[in-house]
């Protein structure tokens, strides 16, 4: 039970990080129709930034400060440099120059900050832990993710409901000619959603920091993860992605802990820890074929 | 034409050539040179052709390496691969274990292409890339054959009247089957069945219109491609010696589709010019800076934005042609 309870949060935690990404992602995708390879790299610069000021300063919470800014500014730099120009392009080019930007933002990392990952200490105020539930511990700082990014969700939801801007963008996300023609400035729109989502993508880089090591191309393995949560979720809805998120961090965190348990149930232990391993590795990608066998758009598609 | 004859004769001749230069050691760079030619073609057979972008092609490649590096691995062993709920032995033998290998590569080709082709567009490209993904962590879960640090071979295997430990003879074999599979796709793309794909390419809904089957044609398109990059895989095996994860990895099949889209996708011989070049320009730049991918990411951006048609597209100068 206390295993259960723990595993639950992490999954929630791992969720909720997951979103920050999926987010921004899908709306890039969704309202912009051009596929992103290099979401992962604004989760990686906000992580360095985050980790350099904070050794400098020792203060996390500039750390922080300093990184959002920096990633969403670099973010709307390269959309409006590059991103721009590849609206109109076929996805492969897409696929293409992001690819690139991947290889050029890793062999920047690797210049500026060497080979060696960094490590961020969780600051002193959020170090330690809580007792949710009396008797089972658990880590201040990983509580504090969780709440960053239900708060994040928060705020969105009430941005694109309630806001000038989040109109904006919903109407250019299900038809951007007729927004358009309505007297949107549909370029500036799309530099501000990439602005955010790589702002959200920043974030979720910083508050990865203390929890992983801080290391060029540590983008690219949750770039995938993202990719699923967005499937599942399906493209352009960022309801989609709250929901594919907590699925994919919970059935991923669960699958690992308890598979093996349950395998071991059945087979004899060697046997069984391997083919759970191999197993619960694999679960989150059965998860999205049998989604996409049941539903090809996605569990709440943006326009259906 | 001129261009192709003396490409092939200067191919044929080219270990003689590096053996005149007193420069041995290039000949294996050109057998991988070649080993990803073959792959990089066989992705483009989907892309270029069928309009099908695949990031997750390098899992094929990897599937048909791992099968041979298992097998080889057990038969070095002398134990069986499988034991129940029948006996499979381990296998040495080129002509036996590739064949193999391009099965199982087909195979799973058939499954990830049926539930990926349900889509298209944005979708495709993140679902294949997912499974990809998928057996990468597989392979790197797979403690028996060295999980994440990967299996080294003990030696290449046996082909009947070669000794594939010569790298001048793997160069051979390698270059002979390039050969066969660009003949092979010629022909194909030029066939009706070529003809179709192309046209759902273009446009699907008017094929399906006319009364194809489009689905049915993809899928087709899709395996032959996992097939040829599986048997790309068994080759990299031996030419290596060694299989990892790391050849499943996203980051691979990214390198491969650039191969095609540098050399020109949609042609035959633009992804051969694309996996040389590639290859070449890395080691090239290798020795000059260890940072090159610096250079190389924006030099994609460039091809990305005013190079549609790539190296082939420069060299000929000519539109995306059929052929």
């Amino acid at each position: 039970m206390l295993l259960v309870f723990e595993q639950l949060l992490n999954g929630l935690q791992l969720g909720v990080t997951l979103f920050l990404l999926s987010a921004g992602l899908t709306l890039i995708f969704g309202i912009m129709q051009v596929i992103n390879l290099a979401h992962g790299s604004f989760y990686m610069i906000g992580a360095y930034v985050a980790a350099t000021v904070t050794a400098y300063t020792g203060s996390f919470l500039l750390g922080l400060a300093v990184a959002l800014p920096v990633t969403a500014l670099i973010g709307m730099l390269v959309e409006m440099s590059m991103l721009r120009r590849l609206y109109h392009k076929e996805h492969v080019d897409q696929v293409l120059a992001t690819f690139g930007l991947i290889m050029f933002f890793n062999e920047l990392t690797r210049i500026i900050w060497g080979r060696q990952p960094l490590f961020m200490d969780v600051p002193a105020w959020l170090s330690g832990s809580i007792e949710l539930i009396p008797g089972i511990p658990y880590p201040t700082y990983r509580l504090a993710v969780i709440g960053v990014g239900l708060l994040v969700a928060l705020f969105l939801y009430l941005m694109f409901a309630y806001t000038r801007i989040g109109m904006q963008i919903r109407a250019g996300a299900s038809n951007r000619e007729m927004a358009a023609a309505l007297g949107i400035n549909i370029k500036r729109l799309y530099t501000l959603v990439f602005g955010l989502g790589t702002l959200l993508a920043g974030l979720a880089g910083v508050m990865a920091g203390p929890i992983l090591a801080v290391e060029a191309g540590m983008g690219e393995s949750i770039l995938i993860l993202t990719f699923v949560v967005i499937v599942i979720g399906g493209i352009g809805s960022v309801r989609g992605a709250f929901v594919g998120a907590l699925l994919v961090g919970m059935v991923d965190t669960l699958g690992r802990a308890f598979l093996p348990l349950f395998f071991r149930l059945v087979f004899p232990a060697a046997t069984a820890d391997g083919a759970a391993a191999s197993i619960a590795s694999m679960l989150i990608y059965l998860l999205m074929a049998a989604i996409l066998i049941w539903r090809p758009r996605g569990l709440l598609p943006a326009h259906s | 034409m001129l261009l192709l004859i003396s490409a092939t004769l200067l191919l044929l001749l080219l270990p003689t050539l590096l053996g005149w230069l007193g420069e041995e050691y290039l000949i294996s760079l050109a057998s991988r040179i070649l080993i990803y030619a073959l792959v990089a073609v066989s992705l483009d057979l989907m892309l270029g052709f069928g309009g099908m972008v695949s990031l997750g092609h390098a899992a094929f490649f990897g599937i048909g390496a791992y099968v041979v590096a298992i097998f080889t691995h057990h038969s070095f062993d002398g134990s069986p691969v499988l034991s129940w709920p029948f006996v499979l032995p381990g296998l040495d033998g080129a002509l036996v274990l590739w064949p193999l290998a391009i099965l199982v590569s087909a195979l799973l080709a058939a499954i990830i292409g049926a539930l990926s082709l349900r889509t298209s567009g944005m979708h495709f490209i993140m679902i294949t890339l997912a499974f990809a993904q998928m057996l990468f962590f597989f392979f790197v879960s797979l403690e028996a054959y060295g999980g994440d640090d990967g299996l080294s071979l003990f030696a290449r295997n046996r082909f009947p009247g070669l000794d594939l430990s010569d790298d001048t003879h793997f160069y051979y074999l390698c270059l002979a089957v390039l050969g066969i599979f660009l003949l092979i796709a010629y022909r194909l793309v030029s066939s009706r069945f070529g003809m179709v794909i192309r046209g759902s390419r273009d446009n699907e809904k008017r094929m399906q219109a006319l009364g194809f089957p489009t689905f049915r044609y993809k899928l087709a398109c899709f395996v032959i491609a996992g097939a040829a990059a599986g048997l790309a895989g068994a080759l990299i095996a031996n030419h290596t010696e060694y299989v990892s994860p790391g050849l499943m990895h996203w980051t691979h099949s990214g390198v491969i589709l650039v191969m095609v889209l540098l050399g020109g996708s949609g042609t035959l011989f633009g992804p051969v010019l694309g996996a040389a070049t590639f290859l070449i320009l890395e080691e090239v730049l290798a020795i000059y800076t260890e940072h090159w991918m610096l250079y190389l990411g924006p030099a994609l951006i460039l091809v990305a934005l005013f190079a549609r048609h790539g190296i082939y597209g420069i060299l000929t100068g000519r539109e995306r042609n059929n052929v």
